[in-house]
């Protein structure tokens, strides 16, 4: 299993930051997220609790095509909204294929101490497989990608942030409001590492070939007993 | 944003505008009654279920909680 966390500052508050994250789809770049759905939603103490369904599509690599054989992946945020103390908190996880991958990210939103109108995100993820011989390269590539996404979700909830809010984005530090544009026509929108990451792990895991280039062997030999180990998950 | 059936669009497009507005001008407001939207979801989510029924969601897995509960992962700190 692999762990990573980092912190980021959005310069909107904490209000503006809750709204937009409840909007973050559809965007111009979001074409592989398929759906988006509530399953439940209540007030409880005075928190905001919503568990949501979303779908995302995924290109299957080659050699993952004896363990996957659906190309829409299934991810379930579960989210907590304080307003008193006004803390917004997100734990995503994939739904099936658990096995072979299972991504949770958890992200917690709070005012930023050193100024109250920003916000700051916590991030944490964990990154498990347990496929045999494929665990540590798709650990691995999953920690990488994770890693190098940080950035494009920070300018892409950015960019959502200054389209809702642009009366705000204007004060924004220019350094910071160019970093969040300039990525968005090539990259798209990303606003959840662990549903991107959970999508490309399935969609662009031909990245890991490489490494799982040389296990195919030992693969080949063990393919029955992937297959096996992968077979729960499927019924 | 579409559902995942499509026969639950209108309904569900119904009740996430009702939220929305809820969420923002009443819910942060310090408005906790949830009642605004309840008849909204109430049809949307019967959709909902029947569609998750007919395409084999694991309905247990889904409305399992981990945030919150002894599922959730500890950070490192």
């Amino acid at each position: 299993m692999k762990y990573y966390e980092n912190s980021t500052i959005f310069q909107f508050n904490w209000n503006q930051v809750a709204h937009a994250f409840w909007q973050r789809y559809p965007n111009p770049n979001s074409t592989h997220v398929l759906t988006e759905d509530t399953i439940s939603r209540k007030v409880k103490n005075g928190i905001l609790h919503t568990t949501r369904l979303l779908t995302k599509t995924n290109r299957v690599p080659k050699w993952g095509e004896r363990l996957i054989s659906k190309n829409v992946v299934k991810i379930i945020e579960e989210s907590t909204v304080d307003p008193k103390t006004k803390t917004l908190t997100t734990y995503t996880r994939n739904l099936g294929y658990t096995k072979v991958m299972s991504i949770v990210e958890k992200v917690v939103y709070k005012v930023c101490e050193e100024n109250p109108n920003w916000t700051v995100a916590k991030r944490s993820a964990w990154i498990d497989s347990q496929v045999f011989g494929f665990s540590r390269a798709i650990q691995a590539f999953g920690l990488d990608r994770f890693k190098k996404n940080c950035t494009l979700m920070y300018n892409g909830f950015n960019y959502v942030l200054a389209h809702m809010f642009p009366h705000t984005a204007q004060y924004m530090n220019p350094s910071l409001s160019q970093m969040g544009f300039a990525h968005l026509i090539d990259e798209g929108i990303k606003t959840s590492l662990a549903e991107d990451l959970q999508h490309s792990l399935q969609g662009k895991a031909e990245k890991v070939k490489d490494a799982a280039k040389k296990a195919t062997d030992l693969a080949k030999k063990r393919a029955g007993t992937i297959y096996a180990a992968y077979q729960p998950e499927q019924s | 944003m579409n559902s995942i059936a499509e026969t639950c669009n209108n309904l569900k497009r119904e009740y996430d505008g009702c939220f929305k507005l809820w969420f923002s001008e009443k819910f942060l407001k310090g408005d906790l009654d949830d009642s605004m939207c309840s008849n909204h979801f109430k049809l949307y989510n019967q959709c909902l279920q029947q569609a998750m029924k007919d395409q084999n969601i694991n309905i247990d897995e889904v409305n399992m909680a981990h945030l919150g509960t002894e599922q959730e992962k500890k950070t490192e700190d």
